[in-house]
């Protein structure tokens, strides 16, 4: 055997929002998760700490022991924006909408469904976060009104 | 007095589209610095350059400009903390001072901005954010500060009147610096103007008046100990208190949308190391990337109580006549916002006004300044104080 064996690239996290600039992550299976209609955060098995976005590894006890558990429930909306101006690669989403979900253990940073009127949009209100497929085929989550 | 002192400072002009190289705009803002400081480039033991990556195609900038600076063959580095960089390159000055390491060290600040799009330069700016969780939803720095402003305005009333006056403040300075991007006046009905440009849409509630602008620009600080600063200055600028931190970069780790946490923590640390406390402040440089910005400083320094940032603004009291001006060069809303530069010019300016020097921006007799400088979204934070 001289020829080296080609390995394969798990590169699943292209896949994550309009443009992807990961593609190589421990936390890959977050994609598939997102596949299956689930969105993931992690927890530390050692010592119990809850992370979203999910890490492989845990600065709190240096663990890399992780499992994965389905963001559940209702979260408050903090705050958030709408964007009539986009960066580079993002311009056939506008207008799209910034926020950020307070679950009580742990916040996740996404964006609003489109299909969510403006002016339904109030700080406090409570929402879901759920998967949602862009128009190329990528993957994101987004929050809809629970 | 401190055990460190600014002996020199100097800025470029900031503008938009410098015609030349990014040595070149380095070299504007360099001499200046030495002038001022009436020393020579052979009085320098070392250098530290400071810029966010990725504007230019230069890698490794220190190399470059030592060699064109003739800072050659002294010890040179480069440091990056987005747009607080030079103020991190003050706070590394310091630390090499006063170890003795070296005597007089030279902070260099740049970022050449215009050779990509407004659009490309957003991208690049957002990408100084969480680029694996938070970049791929499309996110830019107005949005993010857009937020904090959407918060703070729904916990405390601040309205979209009074980011306006920010901006009106900004630009009553910005006309009489000869060193900033924007130098009309603005007027607050012009936010109201649907014809206006001012009052364009950005990321709500912010509009493109609220943002500062993209911009070319250098700035220079000569940095040295008490007893080359007495022998080589007739009115060296002490460093009384250095503050910084940091905080999560993805905004689900933020506990507060209504301020900056870095903010916070470093102005108590420079505070207290300077001991003093926000009363004492006659002259402060914040950091207005936004207008939102400005009246969340105002809180964060103590110079207004949680909420009452947008009464000091109201009430002028930021103005130079004013209990506490702030911003008296236009701030990053009228002089542009050259990343890597801005901090340097931020202290350039407190500098001049600590010794007399502001020319038309000057205020009655200040002898203690501040400056306050984030870098990201809040990711970072730098506050400096300086006096006589």
């Amino acid at each position: 055997m001289s020829q080296k064996e080609k390995k394969d690239i798990d590169d699943r996290f292209k896949k994550f929002g309009t443009v992807s600039f990961t593609s190589l992550t421990k936390v890959n299976d977050f994609i598939d998760y997102l596949e299956k209609g689930k969105v993931m955060g992690t927890r530390c098995k050692d010592c119990g700490q809850v992370f979203f976005p999910p890490r492989a590894n845990c600065y709190k006890c240096l663990s890399s022991n992780i499992e994965w558990f389905e963001v559940a429930g209702k979260g408050k909306l903090l705050t958030y924006s709408k964007l009539k101006y986009a960066p580079v690669g993002f311009e056939n989403d506008l207008p799209y909408s910034i926020a950020v979900l307070d679950y009580g253990d742990y916040k996740i940073f996404g964006r609003i469904a489109g299909s969510v009127p403006e002016e339904e949009i109030k700080l406090g209100m409570e929402m879901k976060t759920v998967v949602n497929t862009l128009p190329n085929g990528q993957l994101n989550y987004v929050f809809e009104k629970a | 007095m401190g055990k460190v002192a600014i002996i020199g400072v100097g800025q470029s002009a900031f503008v938009r589209g410098y015609p030349g190289s990014i040595r070149e705009l380095a070299f504007d803002g360099f001499k200046e610095a030495l002038e001022d400081a009436q020393i020579s480039v052979k009085d320098i033991d070392a250098s530290i350059i400071c810029s966010a990556p990725e504007y230019d195609k230069q890698r490794s900038p220190s190399g470059v400009f030592a060699e064109y600076l003739g800072l050659i063959p002294q010890p040179t580095c480069y440091l990056e903390s987005l747009c607080s960089s030079t103020s991190m390159g003050l706070r590394m000055a310091y630390s090499l001072v006063q170890s003795g390491l070296h005597d007089v060290v030279a902070v260099l600040g740049f970022q050449k901005m215009s050779e990509i799009s407004s659009a490309e330069s957003q991208e690049r700016m957002g990408r100084g954010a969480d680029i694996q969780w938070e970049s791929p939803f499309g996110t830019m720095m107005p949005a993010y500060y857009a937020m904090f402003a959407k918060a703070h305005m729904e916990k405390y009333g601040t309205t979209l009147e009074d980011m306006a006056l920010v901006r009106v403040k900004s630009a009553t300075y910005g006309q009489v610096n000869e060193k900033a991007l924007f130098r009309k006046p603005v007027a607050a009905e012009n936010f109201s103007d649907p014809n206006h440009f001012m009052s364009g849409p950005v990321s709500s509630p912010l509009r493109v008046g609220d943002c500062c602008a993209n911009a070319d620009g250098s700035s220079c600080l000569i940095v040295t100990n008490k007893e080359k600063a007495k022998a080589m200055s007739k009115k060296p600028i002490w460093i009384l208190g250095l503050g910084a931190a940091s905080a999560s970069v993805n905004m689900s780790g933020r506990d507060l949308f209504t301020g900056l946490s870095v903010a916070r923590q470093a102005a108590e640390q420079a505070y207290k190391m300077a001991g003093v406390n926000p009363k004492d402040i006659d002259v402060a440089e914040v950091h207005d990337c936004f207008t939102i910005s400005e009246i969340m400083a105002y809180e964060d320094l103590g110079f207004a109580k949680l909420g009452e940032g947008k009464e000091l603004v109201r009430n002028k009291e930021t103005y130079k006549e004013g209990r506490i001006p702030v911003n008296v060069d236009g701030g990053l809303l009228s002089k542009g916002h050259p990343i890597g530069a801005t901090g340097g010019s931020q202290i350039r300016t407190i500098v001049l006004e600590l010794r007399g020097d502001a020319g038309e921006m000057q205020v009655k007799n200040p002898e203690i300044g501040l400056i306050h400088n984030i870098g990201g979204v809040g990711l970072y934070g730098a506050v400096t104080i300086l006096g006589r």
